[in-house]
């Protein structure tokens, strides 16, 4: 189980970056395809929104998956005293 | 020893309606503003898109994405200064204060931009509020609750969302039925916002005269509180770790399931399969009703076998049925297939000429009432522009479907489907304040829960309409294609807390 969870620590940093590009892929295309005025400034609104909120979130699986590729989740703590 | 366990019992009992009745109200109040969007969109927002579209998708959209997480920092560092119970009764004022005033907000009519404006802030101040009331109820409680119950104990909140809901949408329609649908778009739209005050006077005065958690007082005692509980429970990785096992491990797939079940189910079924306003409310009530039971069933089962494996099974069985039962829904909805074979009776066409605004163009809508032999009703509407330039091509007329109603077995089987979905609800938010309250210790535990559970609930789950939306606007997709984001996201959390997460937590909360 320990490796399984390295090996998939790799995979959870890759994640992060990836679904940035994707909702920046996104946001790009659905903001070039919303009429001129105020539709685009919407669009744009929502978009920033997203992805001013997911950064901090795949950020924090990129270092989720460090962690697990560190071996930091193969003992997890028992009490309190070992947080 | 009987008594001295009675007393205890008296006592938990008292600790728990305190706490679930602020957090009722809280979500009560939440969904009212989510369910009227569209009546007070119309009553204090200009009917010209201009700045006001702004505000509304402000006061809307980032409420629940921004504002969330921030009042979990905000009151979860609180709640680790001063107190659990001081906290979470600054919330319930908050959030019962600002829908109370969104109710009084005068028309857009009277007071211009002030009202949407208006509506933004109080907006902004209940979001806060909501991120700061959860994690105060689920530790109060779970620092109250005897070892080996915490479960069972802390499973009561968590019918307060579902509860919440129910309340929120049997005070609407009750409150529609008894007005009329004129006079509720009018003024009756105000009365869910306003009796709310009654709630919240009731919470308070209960929540006034409960004490402090023996576990944060012992702790206050001993001069152990923490000093920077944003620093303590972020920036030391051990606990830091554990936030964000607790975030993509459990709360992000807790969020979706809970969002796809209590809230893109009753959407899906108005928007994709047209059915009629009450009827998808109904459903969503009777299904709410049978289902909220299994909070507490799951929860207290979540002390014997553990909490990991009950989320778990939750998720994954929305990965594997949310297709299934989202197609059920349009087959058994398909007035158009159905029309072909099962056409009892039509009514006498209703045509109705309007002008299409700022132009001279007409719109010629005719509506048809029609009745099928397996006991379906619905409105066929055909709309046709016809262009003021005599020598403009006509476009296509159109032709939409609404206010269908369901027969007999249709609507038992969507009930039952629906149900099955909040059941999957009640799987995976059960046992989660247990599970959260037992992964952190108590001088940072209100930080460090409210945050991931926000981020799950708040983000991840929040965003189910809004990226559903989206899927289904690719390139190829269908009706079903948003399920994609719901689907995803839970299996991504059963495999993380699958591999990750230990089910024997740690049961001493008081440490």
């Amino acid at each position: 189980m320990n490796a399984l969870k390295k090996f998939l620590g790799i995979l959870w940093m890759l994640l992060g970056p990836a679904i940035i590009i994707f909702l920046f892929m996104q946001a790009s295309e659905k903001i070039g395809l919303a009429a001129e005025g105020i539709a685009r400034t919407n669009t744009t609104l929502q978009w920033s929104i997203i992805i001013l909120i997911f950064i901090p979130i795949c950020a924090g699986l990129v270092i989720f998956g460090y962690y697990g590729w560190k071996g930091e989740y193969e003992k997890l703590p028992r009490s309190s005293a070992d947080i | 020893m009987q008594s001295t366990d009675k007393n205890v019992s008296q006592s938990i009992t008292q600790v728990i309606a305190a706490s679930s009745l602020g957090t009722l109200i809280e979500w009560y109040d939440f969904y009212i503003f989510g369910s009227l969007a569209v009546i007070i969109g119309q009553q204090l927002f200009p009917s010209d898109a201009g700045a006001s579209a702004l505000i509304n998708t402000l006061a809307i959209f980032a409420a629940g994405f921004i504002v969330r997480p921030f009042g979990a920092l905000v009151f979860g560092r609180l709640g680790d200064l001063i107190g659990r119970k001081y906290t979470f009764l600054l919330t319930l004022v908050l959030m019962g204060g600002s829908t109370f005033l969104i109710g009084l907000i005068p028309s857009y009519s009277s007071i211009g931009y002030a009202a949407p404006i208006l509506v933004l802030i109080l907006r902004l101040v209940q979001g806060l509020a909501l991120g700061g009331e959860y994690g105060g109820a689920a530790t109060y409680v779970a620092e109250h609750a005897p070892v080996g119950r915490r479960g069972f104990f802390t499973s009561w909140i968590q019918t307060t969302a579902t509860l919440g809901l129910f309340l929120s949408l049997g005070v609407i329609v009750l409150t529609k039925n008894l007005l009329g649908a004129g006079a509720f778009a009018d003024w009756g739209w105000r009365i869910p916002f306003l009796v709310s005050i009654l709630l919240v006077g009731v919470s308070i005065y209960i929540r006034m005269k409960m004490h402090e958690s023996p576990v944060f007082t012992k702790l206050k005692a001993e001069g152990k509180v923490s000093t920077n509980p944003l620093k303590e429970s972020f920036q030391k990785k051990a606990n830091f770790k554990m936030v964000l096992l607790a975030l993509f491990g459990a709360t992000m797939g807790q969020g979706v399931i809970w969002y796809t079940g209590q809230f893109y189910a009753q959407s899906f079924l108005e928007n994709t399969c047209k059915l009629d306003f009450n009827e998808s409310r109904y459903v969503l009530l009777w299904a709410i009703l049978f289902a909220t039971p299994f909070f507490v069933v799951f929860g207290s089962w979540s002390d014997k076998v553990g909490r990991k494996w009950i989320m778990l099974t939750g998720m994954l069985l929305g990965v594997i049925c949310y297709r299934p039962i989202y197609q059920y829904f349009i087959d058994a909805t398909n007035v158009r297939e159905f029309q072909k074979t099962e056409l009892k009776s039509a009514s006498d066409p209703v045509v109705k000429r309007t002008l299409v605004k700022d132009t001279k163009d007409s719109l010629i809508t005719t509506t048809v009432f029609k009745t099928l032999n397996n006991g379906m009703t619905f409105k066929e509407a055909t709309v046709v522009t016809i262009p003021d330039d005599v020598l403009a091509t006509y476009p296509e007329p159109q032709t939409l479907i609404k206010d269908v109603t369901l027969s007999g077995p249709s609507y038992i089987i969507i009930i039952a489907l629906v149900f099955f979905q909040v059941l999957l609800v009640t799987m995976v938010y059960g046992p989660i304040a247990a599970f959260l309250v037992e992964l952190f210790p108590t001088k940072i535990r209100y930080t460090s829960m409210s945050l991931p559970y926000h981020i799950g609930n708040g983000v991840f789950g929040g965003l189910v309409p809004f990226i559903a939306t989206l899927v289904a606007s690719f390139n190829g997709s269908t009706p079903l294609s948003g399920l994609w984001y719901p689907i995803g996201i839970a299996a991504l959390s059963f495999v993380i807390g699958a591999v990750y997460i230990d089910n024997k937590g740690d049961a001493n909360v008081a440490d």
